[in-house]
């Protein structure tokens, strides 16, 4: 049987919609409506946050194009093609964050590069994906609830990669890929009292974690305690982009009239602080827009994480969902002071590309499951 | 054994995941508004704190300059100016690389070690978005050079700004004296808001001593910087009150005739008009180039200045302590009148030397004459300067009253002329050798210090401001450089009140009568000591020659056989004044190893006078 053919593959179709070109082509309106809208937003606050560059917007506007086409390709691609593919895909990444170790590109004092000759690769963005696909497939190999065994090997497979990954250092990224792995075992149904034991035995191993992290971890940590300590270093960005928010007001100061990003008193403010740019010149007003933006795409995804149709797909599609939402949260929450600096971008919005792709295929895959049910009685 | 195996329950694996999938959004609905509150809280309850750091951040005040007053000559010839000139300046913080930057920019214009090595401390001391001036005086050629690759340069700028200048250069340098830069040792002495925009401060002479009336005060410009300092726009301020113009009774033409008339000869001439105390001329050779000063001077020339036998820094007419010699005998012989000690009718017979009473050594003090002069009474003695009549007078005085008198008239004072660092010179006495020198007066010591030799030391100001004195019959007048302020905007002029020190009370006025006849006879009469600058004079003179022996060379000095025999050759010295009757001018000069005050000093006097009684 061929499930690849979308024609075969929805012999009666009658809901509304499902006709359509764009059902045809795997892609899920609702959905790819959300994206577009908050990449539109990217650009704008790019554009002032930018200095008014036209070559950033055309450079953004590329990556998003080309993030979008992978989201495209993607969702054609049928969830069971996915499912088989898994355990070689995970195989690979671990292999390349192994070889990342070894003959890595180190940038910026991280090892996170493999140079493939032609083009320079991030092996932890491959794990992004490749780990909750990884614990869903072997999760859903079994009944649900798993058992506390395979919940142990489950987690293993999740903390290979994200140690691997915490030692280039990577730390958002790492947060991101675990985040991913133990999402889907939350959502495999694994019992609340094993979660809190769980959740009780990381935050008593937390003080031994604060000896591995590297000074400048350290440093973003105590400055995120006390930001004031340091207002020229390390404490710059976090007051400056507090700064930045809180002088936005209610109905921000408007387009192109942000005097913290137009005049560089705020750092990194088209990369990971755009969000205190945005804040800046579009108020709370224009915020609570964007967030609802963000919690309409994650109610989206859960939306179609909750229509999936076997075990799989569903616990791939809510982990990544709940990934984006740690994404924006992480993001903001350092933006305005609630977190320590990570360096996480805010997705979609941010300049920059690598995690963008990354961000869409999983975007794709959710447009992939939804796309490609087969039609059971109803 | 057996083998339990979990039958997949699809149904309850899809409610399961519901639940927690419920259960994610619950919290996730509660983390998006634990976002929003503390959005709200940023936004809302804390916009106007952080609205006030926002403004903070972007607006600053910046001082601006007052434009420094000028200064004119008494005759409205500029003395002191501001012209605009080219200055490269620099923004350390914007400067990635600031050895590679400075290697650059050498490439396109001469930058010296030293403007370097100024520009280094400046930015020690300085925030590090400001910018620090690194070149002054760029010319058209290396503007046009940086502004082709002014691209390359981030955080380097050409700025237009006004220069403090000289045109007089050194004519006027000991008197004017420059501005320079504000150094760290005189940064708790000024008042640090006034001068926020200021980098130049006077340094000496009158830019110094009046450096309050030209500064002027700040204003203030609030501007619109961005995260680097750099100015994005001007938004309201105050603007500066320029410093005042000041006039200086300093007439440029007499400072330029003496100048001249020193040839080549170390010298030093000051003239005081005696009815105000107004010091026309202060004159130094050799001098130096003030404008060197003002952006910071580079040390090999300054080592030229500083090592220069000659001195040129050196201020002679007010820190150059020379004996005054035969000029101080009218003076003494006016205390022998005043005292009773002597009458017109006094004489000794001169036969060349003096022989002290009681002197077991017999010591013989000469005269310059060794012939002598014969029968010699006051008059005679001031007119051909005879040294035994003064041996003799001084002896009858002795040194208390000698001291005393030269005392009156500021001799051992300071003159209090508007110009920092003036010398007080020395009038001895017993108490002061038995103070300063632990030891007792000797008689010996009485007698040369009635031809002026000895401990006895003047400076050339104070000089010219005794005879002042003299020409005024006793009044006293207060050397002043200050003429008049002048308010740049209305140009309403203030003149300055001259300040009568003192009138000495002489028990006969007549006793100055004939003094001041006898040293008009020293110019205009057959056996004058100056008898050759009288001759051809449309005006009378009163004048007497000095000659002040050089003891001999210091011990650090360096052996150069030709500045060794002009270094010891005498002082020539010469004060007069004139008209004789109407005192216009009074002046005293110093020719350093001149030799004879009536051949070498007269001359320069006279020429001084000509240009400023007969202009």
């Amino acid at each position: 049987m061929k499930f690849s053919d979308p024609i075969d593959f929805y012999p009666n179709v009658n809901q509304r919609g499902r006709n359509s070109l764009l059902y045809r082509f795997h892609v899920d309106l609702p959905l790819l409506i959300g994206l577009l809208l908050i990449s539109v937003t990217s650009l704008i606050i790019l554009y002032s946050a930018g200095d008014q560059d036209f070559e950033l917007i055309y450079r953004q506007g590329i990556r998003l194009g080309v993030a979008f086409i992978v989201m495209l390709v993607l969702a054609q691609i049928a969830p069971h093609h996915i499912q088989r593919w898994t355990p070689w895909l995970f195989a690979v990444g671990l292999i390349l964050l192994f070889s990342v170790l070894v003959f890595g590109q180190s940038g910026k004092g991280a090892q996170r590069w493999l140079d493939l000759g032609f083009f320079r690769f991030q092996p932890s963005e491959l794990m992004k994906l490749a780990v909750p696909m990884m614990i869903a497939w072997y999760l859903s190999d079994h009944a649900l609830p798993p058992k506390l065994s395979r919940i142990l090997i489950s987690l293993l497979m999740v903390f290979v990669p994200v140690l691997l990954i915490a030692r280039q250092p990577d730390l958002g990224t790492a947060l991101l890929v675990g985040c991913a792995g133990i999402f889907v075992i939350f959502l495999a149904g694994i019992k609340w009292r094993l979660i809190f034991l769980f959740s009780g035995i990381i935050a008593a191993c937390a003080p031994f974690l604060w000896f591995t992290l590297h000074d400048y971890q350290k440093a973003r940590v105590l400055t995120f305690i006390n930001p004031e300590n340091d207002p020229l270093g390390a404490g710059y960005h976090i007051i400056q982009s507090k700064i930045a928010i809180g002088s936005g007001g209610v109905y921000g100061k408007g387009w192109l009239n942000g005097t913290q990003s137009q005049l560089d008193f705020l750092p990194e403010r088209s990369t990971d602080f755009i969000f205190a740019a945005f804040a800046e010149e579009f108020g709370l007003v224009g915020v609570i827009l964007l967030l609802a933006m963000y919690f309409f795409v994650i109610l989206r995804g859960l939306y179609i994480s909750a229509h999936a149709q076997d075990t799989f797909t569903r616990l791939l599609g809510g982990s990544l969902t709940m990934t984006f939402f740690i994404y924006v949260f992480v993001n903001i929450g350092m933006v305005t002071g609630l977190l320590p600096v990570v360096g996480l971008p805010l997705p979609l919005v941010s300049y920059g590309g690598t995690s963008m792709v990354t961000l869409m295929a999983s975007f794709g895959m959710l447009m992939s499951i939804h796309t490609h049910r087969r039609l059971l009685s109803t | 054994m057996s083998l339990r195996i979990a039958i997949k329950d699809h149904i309850r694996e899809t409610q399961l995941f519901n639940q927690r999938a419920v259960a994610f959004l619950v919290i996730s609905a509660l983390l998006m508004l634990f976002v929003v509150t503390r959005l709200f809280y940023l936004q809302v309850a804390s916009h106007e704190h952080f609205t006030t750091l926002s403004t903070k951040n972007r607006l600053r005040v910046v001082p601006v300059a007052p434009t420094r007053g000028l200064i004119y000559d008494r005759n409205g010839i500029v003395l002191a100016q501001n012209l605009p000139s080219f200055v490269l300046n620099v923004v350390p913080e914007q400067v990635e690389d600031m050895a590679a930057t400075l290697a650059q920019l050498r490439e396109l214009i001469y930058i010296s070690s030293n403007d370097v090595a100024v520009f280094e401390k400046i930015v020690k001391r300085s925030p590090s978005f400001s910018s620090v001036p690194l070149r002054f005086h760029l010319n058209d050629e290396e503007v046009a050079r940086f502004a082709v690759n002014r691209h390359r340069f981030s955080g380097v700028d050409i700025e237009a700004r006004l220069t403090r200048h000289y045109p007089l250069g050194e004519l006027a340098a000991h008197v004017v004296g420059y501005v320079g830069r504000i150094s760290e040792d005189e940064l708790p002495r000024i008042d640090t808001a006034n001068y926020g925009g200021t980098d130049h401060i006077g340094k000496t002479g009158v830019e110094k001593y009046y450096e309050n009336i030209l500064h002027g005060t700040v204003g203030h410009q609030e501007v619109e910087t961005n995260a680097q300092g750099r100015l994005i726009r001007r938004l309201k301020g105050s603007s500066p009150t320029p410093g005042q113009n000041i006039y200086l009774n300093i007439d440029a033409n007499l400072q330029r005739i003496a100048r001249k008339a020193f040839g080549e000869n170390n010298a030093s001439l000051v003239a005081i008009e005696p009815a105000t105390g107004a010091v026309l001329a202060l004159v130094n050779a050799p001098s130096f180039d003030p404008n060197l000063f003002v952006n910071g001077i580079d040390p090999k020339a300054y080592k030229a200045l500083t090592d220069s036998l000659d001195q040129p820094l050196f201020n002679r007419a007010l820190n150059g302590q020379y004996p005054p010699g035969s000029t101080i005998k009218p003076f003494l012989g006016l205390a022998g009148l005043e005292f009773g000690t002597i009458d017109h009718e006094t004489h000794v017979a001169c036969v060349g030397h003096y022989l002290l009473e009681g002197d077991r050594t017999r010591r013989k003090y000469r005269d310059w004459k060794k012939k002598g002069h014969g029968i010699t009474a006051l008059d005679k003695a001031i007119v051909q300067s005879c040294d035994v009549y003064f041996y003799d007078l001084a002896h009858k005085l002795g040194i208390g009253k000698m001291s005393e008198f030269l005392g009156l008239f500021g001799v051992g004072k300071k003159t209090g002329i508007d110009i920092h660092g003036e010398l007080s010179g020395l009038n001895p006495s017993r108490e002061w050798k038995r103070n300063n020198r632990g030891q007792v007066w000797y008689p010996g010591e009485t007698l040369i210090t009635g031809i002026g030799q000895g401990y006895l030391l003047t400076t050339p100001l104070q000089l010219a401001a005794i005879t002042a004195t003299m020409a005024n019959r006793g009044k006293q007048m207060q050397p002043a450089v200050l003429q008049a302020i002048q308010d740049p905007i209305t140009n309403a002029i203030d003149f300055i009140t001259p300040i009568k020190l003192n009138t000495i009370i002489f028990n006969n006025q007549d006793n100055v009568e004939s003094v001041i006849r006898s040293m008009k006879s020293v110019v205009h009469s057959l056996f004058g000591t100056a008898r050759r600058i009288g001759v051809d004079s449309p005006y009378k003179i009163a004048g007497k020659t000095g000659t002040a022996q050089v003891f001999g060379i210091k011990q650090d000095e360096e052996y150069d056989e030709t500045k060794i025999k002009k270094k010891l050759q005498d002082h020539a010295l010469f004060i007069g004044f004139a008209p004789v009757e109407n005192p216009q001018i009074a002046v005293a000069t110093v020719v350093e190893n001149g030799g004879h005050g009536g051949s070498v000093a007269a001359p320069i006097v006279r020429e001084v006078m000509d240009a400023f009684i007969l202009q």
